[in-house]
This record gives structure tokens, C-alpha cells and sequence, in this order.
């Protein structure tokens, strides 16, 4: 275990809870996703550190040249920007018919949320693995192969097939 | 009278099939000009500045495609410290690289690359490959004879081999999860469990625009370097890198010829030489052998 790079091993082991969500969420629509987002907006420490659409002050040169005076947006809603169905069909059709687009290369809310609080989490040296915020679900371990799930203890090299 | 006609017969059809030889040449010259690609093909651009090597797309891939179970757990990552190949059991995987001089590691995932002209589809002779204008490589496994030429021929060192089976082996690899989701319209199943978007997905030509946007506002972060935008006639899948591409496992010697403009050229040759050569060489044996058919004429007459 120690051999292995701390951040890496948690980073791994979180990804399980988003695994259990996502399906959710193509079941149920957006659901468990706008709990996350109001609970973003109204927490200072995360608020605080997103950018223009809470008003913060811009650093991004590229992002002042039109944002300058954008000043915080009416509705803060990560959702807005970040869409939670960013690889759908839907999506990808109506960034391709719009050709004078210029962000059209957003990340989606999955996304959004990972890079945001993890690359912050980094910053900060604070814990920044996988379960370090998603609690490991016997859903998690299914997809993970782990836990109750973990193949026989081996010594044998994974096949190669070559 | 008779061996007049059959000489002219034989010249005649010696100088058409000289003539259609020389045409079928010139056809060939245009038809060499690279493919390309579908215009309508999907793709994935993998920026590895992205990855933190945490294998959800191994599992993803695993459970979308109904694979054996691992050896290890996909959430073990000591299997990183090793350099790892596709294999029958895993369709892609995800490898460590240490870059001197950087704080991090990069990771970068292996898969079928999905080619616009792929080597293993000229080079399978029954036909099992297809390309699909979705951007896919998929393959019949139930023509499939086991020979194994994909395997040589793929510039990646992608398509892997079920040794594993006794009966029936086969040729296993990505399929970017054609028959499930991306037939569908749908992203293939790692692109859906990348957490940091590691994976974007979009129509390719879309993909290298977003590409090299990403390079144009982060200079000093990327390689000004798409993977796979021309590298064997061009890739669905593509990569972006903070560190030089030899560095984390990529052939960067590969060129931008597709695998098959090495070998057209002969190839286009195969056919003409099943066809004239007959011809031809019973021409030959008919002259040498006209002094003698003669004499047996002019006996005969006499």
C-alpha cells in the first residue's frame, strides 16, 4: 500500500460513488445532481473560488477580453454552462449547426465538479482520493471488481493475449 | 487459314490485355489519393494532462463488454507500475509514465485507435473488419479464421488473440462499444465513467478543432501536437500531451501514410498477374511450338 502514490489510491477508489450516480441520473433525469448544485452555491468555500458567473474577480486574460464587466449572473446554476448530458446526441448537434460558438469545448457537470474541487483539493493539500468524498457502495465494489467482489488472490501476471 | 486466325486472336488479345493492364494502372493512381475518413465519424480526444490513472474506464470497459474478470481489482493500482498491452480480457488500459522534469505522472489509455484506414482491416482476407461512417473498426468474430495478420498489421499493436479458448479462438479488441452505444448515438462506455473528462467525445473533425483550441489558449501546458490527427492517414481516437509523445508510449516514427499505401501499389499488381499471366504464358508456349504445329499442318496437307 505504501508504495503507492496516496492520492492516486484514493483518487481511484472515489471515482465508485460517481459510478452509482450517473446511472441514476440516466434513469431519473437531474435529480441527485441539483441537490449537489444548491448545496454548492450556498457553501462559501466553493462558491468563493468559481468563477465570473459568481461574480468573482477574473484573472483569465482570455476570459476579461469579453467578461470584464459580466459581473455576477442573475441565476447561478452550474447546470447552466455545464451540461450534465454533454456526449448526448442533442448536445453534440447544436455546438456542430453553431459554428460562431465560441466555448464549445465546456466541460460537462461531471466534469466541472471533478477538475474544480479536486485540482482546489490539490492546492490546498488536503485529502483529494476517490473516497475521500464518495463512501464506497457494495455498487462501488461490483464495479470496482473489489471488496466482496475482489477476483482469488493470484500470483499469476494478467494474461496478455498476445 | 487456321493458325493465322488463332495467331491474331492470341496478338489481339495480348495487346487488350496489355492496354486494359496500362488503364487499370491509371485508375489505380487516382484511387491511391488517402480516404480520410468518414466526414461523419465520432471520435474521442484522450488529453492526458487530464488522467489520474484511475482506471473507471478499465471497469467501464469491462462490464459494457461482458469481459472476464480481472486479475486484479480495478481499483489496485500497483498494476501500474508495470507497462501493460491490451489483451483479450481487457480492450484498453491505462499505463503510468514518469516525465523527468514534471511533479506528476501522466497516464495514458490504451485502446484501439480506430484508424480512418486501418491496417488490420486491408489486411484480413476474409473480410471480417468493417469500418463504419460512425467511425468504428468492428469485426465479425464468426468469420474471423484465426490468422492473426490483424495483429501484425496494426501499426498500435491493438487486436488481441483469445489463446485462452480451446474451440473457437479469436481476434478480441475495442469495438468503441459499436453494437451498445455508439450505433446509438451514444459515447462509448469509458468516455461515460471518465470522471475529469479525460475523454471527449464528439464528431472528429469537431474533436481536432476542439484540440487545437485547447493548444492555442494553454501554449505552454500541451505538446502543439494532435495524436492521431494525421498519424497512419488519421485516428478517431486522439491524444493530447503535456510531454513529448515518445515519452508516455506513443511510436511517434509511424508517418501520416495509411499502413495500406505501403502495400497498394503491389497489391493492384495481383490481379493483373492472375489474369494476363495465363494468357500470356500459353501465347509464348503457342510461338515456340507454331514451327512445329506447321509442319504437322503441311504434313497433313500432304
Amino acid at each position: 500500500m505504501e508504495q503507492i502514490p496516496k492520492y492516486l489510491l484514493r483518487t481511484v477508489m472515489a471515482m465508485l460513488l460517481c459510478f452509482s450516480l450517473s446511472s441514476n441520473i440516466a434513469v431519473a433525469g437531474d435529480g441527485p445532481d441539483e441537490v449537489v448544485i444548491e448545496s454548492l452555491a450556498t457553501e462559501s468555500n466553493c462558491a468563493v473560488c468559481h468563477h465570473h458567473t459568481l461574480g468573482t474577480e477574473i484573472e483569465d486574460e482570455n476570459c476579461i477580453r469579453c467578461h470584464a464587466e459580466s459581473g455576477a449572473t442573475d441565476e447561478i446554476s452550474c447546470q447552466e454552462c455545464h451540461s450534465s448530458k454533454r456526449f448526448e446526441a442533442e448536445y453534440l448537434n447544436k455546438i456542430n449547426e453553431d459554428n460562431t460558438l465560441y466555448h464549445r469545448d465546456r466541460l460537462g457537470l461531471k466534469a466541472a465538479f471533478h477538475t474544480r474541487c479536486m485540482n482546489c483539493h490539490e492546492e490546498m493539500g488536503v485529502p483529494n482520493g476517490c473516497q475521500d468524498c464518495h463512501a464506497r457502495t457494495d455498487a462501488g465494489d461490483k464495479f470496482f471488481h473489489s471488496g466482496n467482489y475482489a477476483p482469488p488472490e493470484s500470483d499469476k501476471p494478467v494474461s496478455g493475449g498476445h | 487459314m487456321k493458325a493465322m486466325n488463332r495467331r491474331k486472336f492470341l496478338q489481339g488479345s495480348l495487346l487488350g490485355g496489355a492496354a486494359a493492364s496500362v488503364i487499370g494502372k491509371s485508375k489505380n493512381a487516382d484511387a491511391s489519393a488517402t480516404f480520410g475518413g468518414y466526414p461523419e465519424a465520432m471520435g474521442v480526444l484522450v488529453d492526458l494532462t487530464r488522467c489520474v490513472g484511475c482506471r473507471s474506464c478499465e471497469a467501464a470497459c469491462n462490464k459494457e463488454q461482458g469481459l472476464p474478470d480481472p486479475a486484479q481489482p480495478f481499483d489496485d493500482l500497483s498494476v501500474l507500475d508495470h507497462e501493460r498491452r491490451t489483451s483479450e480480457g481487457a480492450y484498453t488500459i491505462v499505463n503510468r509514465y514518469e516525465i523527468p522534469g514534471q511533479d506528476h505522472p501522466l497516464f495514458r489509455k490504451v485502446q484501439c485507435n480506430h484508424c480512418n484506414e486501418p491496417a488490420c482491416l486491408t489486411s484480413c482476407f476474409v473480410k471480417a473488419y468493417t469500418k463504419t461512417p460512425e467511425g468504428a473498426v468492428i469485426y465479425d468474430p464468426t468469420v474471423c479464421v484465426g490468422c492473426r495478420t490483424c495483429m501484425v498489421a496494426c501499426p498500435f499493436y491493438v487486436p488481441a488473440y483469445s489463446y485462452s479458448s480451446v474451440l473457437n479462438p479469436v481476434i478480441k479488441k475495442c469495438i468503441f462499444c459499436y453494437d451498445t452505444r455508439l450505433k446509438f448515438g451514444r459515447p462509448p462506455a469509458c468516455v461515460e465513467a471518465c470522471p475529469r473528462e479525460v475523454l471527449t467525445f464528439g464528431k472528429r473533425q469537431e474533436l481536432i478543432k476542439i484540440g487545437h483550441g485547447r493548444i492555442r489558449r494553454n501554449p505552454d501546458l500541451y505538446e502543439d501536437h494532435i495524436y492521431g490527427e494525421n498519424e497512419v492517414g488519421g485516428t478517431s481516437w486522439m491524444y493530447l500531451s503535456s510531454a513529448p509523445f515518445d515519452q508516455v508510449g506513443f511510436d511517434t516514427h509511424l508517418g501520416t501514410e495509411p499502413i495500406l499505401s505501403y502495400v497498394k501499389e503491389f497489391l493492384t499488381i495481383v490481379p493483373m498477374v492472375l489474369t494476363i499471366w495465363p494468357a500470356l504464358f500459353a501465347g509464348f508456349h503457342l510461338l515456340a511450338t507454331r514451327k512445329e504445329a506447321q509442319k504437322n499442318i503441311e504434313k497433313s496437307e500432304k
